[in-house]
């Protein structure tokens, strides 16, 4: 079992023909994710790599191929429209990779999604994937292996970093979510660790978070009253400076709120094992799991 | 993006809000020229992107023009937080009766455009919520919509009673709003809005904040960017698509990934180390992008070890390698190098780091002491 993509997952890529939609189509493809379809407005009627069929529209898309999920590479600029589109078409859970979407135009796209019913996953985040069933997204799929623990991160290449740990631990992930880096973003940390708890195959949670806003510590409170199942976190940016940028659009600390310190402060008194490293992760989920 | 308060009077002034006149002077003597032009008292106020310039100095009274040069001539020999004085805004002294408090940002947890508005104006708007949060409105905005007269009457009414300088406020307010939202803000403010003693409603500072991401879409904003009031290894870092941000340890940090980057950081500090920068070079990794990271890095006369850690996804570790090994060619290092990298093509990577006199370590905790105990010469954990 595993959250939001499984077996079952159909799924249609916008921009497949782009440099970076072509690519991990391909990497998806590798790993058995049933890619049924692609958008590229234009270039309806052709095929991708022989056998994937392309589409103008998404409505088109999910008119012919029955897709239940669709995953976003388009640029920043049209990235708004393309999560839109996808919502009004009616596909149930969207995934937005694209890096640099303004900020407004999230405000805009979040009621219009919620509204139609959709999940939206992002933007700017690495997807997910649920090991040996789907891979939606850019989570290299070597470094994962199946197995009783979920993991919820706002980075990417720190979660590779985590589940690369645990894999060598022979700790495996019942499926792997990125949430993405922006300050507004459709899935948040609640959202995951409510789906991991009800999952009946997940037995533990792996929570990794950082700097900025408040995210951590409202997941925190969720993890006390509403979890049964064990949750490790780790915060990342506990030497970053106040008031800059940290390379993702939301890991910024605004006066003296949103700091490592008081999101760690929070996981503690909340019942979250904290992990002063990311190699941590591993003891403290072999401790929770005994 | 931060923007300077005579460009953001200047955005503010194309939607209508009633500015004083103001000039930019870049000497003292233009300092002196436009203050004799105003003909009055002038305030003279440094152009820098930092907050509390008023405690810093940076904001004086000038009665006379002679005045307006030698007070210019004082501030233009100021670092307000790190960032030298190039520019000073010289404007008429307005006389005040009251000072509010008007502005908007992009709340993360409401996932909206959120008004707040507050009658205890001029002084730090966060110190205001911190320990008289009743004094403060706050009113989320649908940006499908965005804001309605009754809203922006309602709060208005909140800053005053007197009829006409509610409505002068709220109309303030509306051309506020689609400033901000038709220039990409993620954050207006004004701070104070002042009443003259006539009853007037005038806008003595302005404040904006651009969101780095809509700058592609708006060059004519973009063009606003002033890079000599910037860390100039920043501005290179940018010019190159890294993201850099210099910090005062002697650990110099190249990581792919901006999660990660912040967690070696907290590693170096971990391990007794202290880290010289943020620095991500983002998850294509061509070749020269290391080569200007290692760049900037040697720069930085603190750096005392190089440390990469980089985690190969889409970012290929064998493009890493040869960046490093084209950087050293073309510039060998003087402090000692620690190289972290696995995931994809990492044997080639290895092999290509080897051939080259180079080697490489897999696991991130063990390259961070290392590089710790180099750049602290071996005295470290």
């Amino acid at each position: 079992m595993s959250i939001f993509i499984d077996k079952n997952t159909r799924l249609l890529v916008q921009g497949i023909t782009g440099r970076d939609g072509s690519f991990h189509a391909k990497q998806m493809l590798e790993y058995g994710t049933k890619v049924v379809g692609g958008v590229t407005p234009g270039k309806g009627g052709q095929k991708f790599e022989g056998t994937v069929p392309i589409f103008n529209t998404v409505a088109e898309a999910v008119k012919a191929t029955g897709a239940n999920a669709t995953v976003i590479y388009v640029p920043p600029v049209f990235a708004a429209d393309a999560l839109m589109e996808a919502a009004a078409a009616g596909i149930p859970f969207i995934v937005g990779i694209t890096e640099g979407v303004p900020v407004l135009d999230m405000t805009r796209v979040y009621p219009f999604v919620k509204e139609r019913g959709s999940r939206l996953l992002g933007p700017n985040c690495p997807g997910l994937i649920s090991p040996g069933e789907s891979k939606v997204g850019i989570i290299p799929g070597r470094i994962c292996i199946s197995g009783p623990v979920g993991l919820v991160s706002r980075s990417g290449t720190l979660t590779y970093e985590v589940v690369y740990q645990m894999t060598r631990a022979k700790i495996g992930q019942t499926t792997c979510v990125g949430i993405g880096g922006d300050p507004i973003n459709g899935t948040n940390f609640i959202d995951c660790l409510d789906a991991f708890e009800k999952d009946p195959k997940t037995e533990a949670v792996v929570m990794i978070g950082e700097i900025g806003g408040t995210d951590e510590q409202e997941a925190a409170k969720f993890v006390r009253e509403k979890m049964k199942k064990p949750v490790v976190g780790f915060i990342a940016g506990q030497t970053a400076p106040p008031g800059r940028r940290m390379g993702h659009a939301g890991a910024i600390i605004s006066g003296s709120a949103g700091t490592a310190a008081e999101k760690m402060q929070a996981f503690e008194e909340n019942g979250v094992a904290v992990a002063k490293r990311p190699i941590d992760v591993v003891d403290l989920l072999k401790r929770a799991m005994r | 993006m931060n923007i300077h308060e005579y460009q953001a009077k200047d955005i503010f002034r194309k939607y209508g809000i009633p500015i004083p006149p103001g000039e930019v002077a870049t000497t003292p003597a233009e300092a002196e020229a436009i203050a004799r032009k105003f003909g009055t008292t002038v305030v003279i106020k440094a152009q820098v992107h930092a907050g509390g310039r008023g405690k810093a100095g940076g904001v004086k009274l000038a009665k006379t023009p002679e005045d307006a040069k030698s007070i210019a001539a004082q501030i233009f020999k100021l670092t307000i937080k790190g960032l030298p004085v190039k520019r000073v805004l010289v404007t008429p002294a307005a006389d005040i009766a009251s000072e509010a408090y008007v502005g908007i940002i992009v709340d993360r947890a409401s996932k909206r455009p959120v008004f707040m508005a507050s009658p205890a104006g001029g002084i730090d708007i966060e110190e205001v919520a911190a320990k008289t949060p009743d004094k403060i409105l706050r009113h989320p905005v649908d940006p499908r919509y965005g804001l309605q007269m009754y809203e922006a009457m309602q709060l208005a009414f909140f800053l005053y009673s007197d009829m006409k300088q509610v409505r002068a406020t709220a109309k303030i307010l509306m051309q506020l709003y689609k400033a901000f939202f038709e220039n990409g803000g993620s954050l207006a403010e004004i701070n104070p809005l002042v009443t003259t003693p006539a009853g007037e409603v005038v806008a003595l500072d302005a404040k904006m904040v651009i969101d780095d991401n809509e700058l592609d879409r708006r060059p004519d904003i973009a063009a606003l960017r002033d890079e000599s009031s910037e860390d100039p290894a920043e501005v290179e870092a940018r010019k190159a698509s890294l993201t850099f941000i210099k910090l005062d340890g002697n650990v110099g940090c190249i990581v792919n990934g901006a999660g990660l980057a912040m967690a070696t950081m907290d590693l170096v500090k971990y391990y007794g180390g202290d880290p010289a920068n943020f620095l991500d070079i983002g998850g294509s990794s061509n070749p020269e992008k290391v080569v200007a990271a290692l760049r900037i890095i040697t720069g930085d006369p603190n750096v005392k070890a190089i440390l990469f850690n980089i985690f190969g996804g889409i970012t290929r570790t064998d493009d890493v390698a040869n960046g490093i090994v084209t950087a050293i060619k073309q510039n060998p290092l003087k402090v000692p190098l620690v190289i972290r990298l696995t995931g994809t093509n990492e044997e080639i990577a290895v092999k290509i780091l080897k051939e080259n006199g180079l080697s490489a370590m897999t696991d991130m905790d063990e390259a961070v002491k290392k590089a710790v105990a180099l750049a602290t010469g071996g005295k470290a954990a």
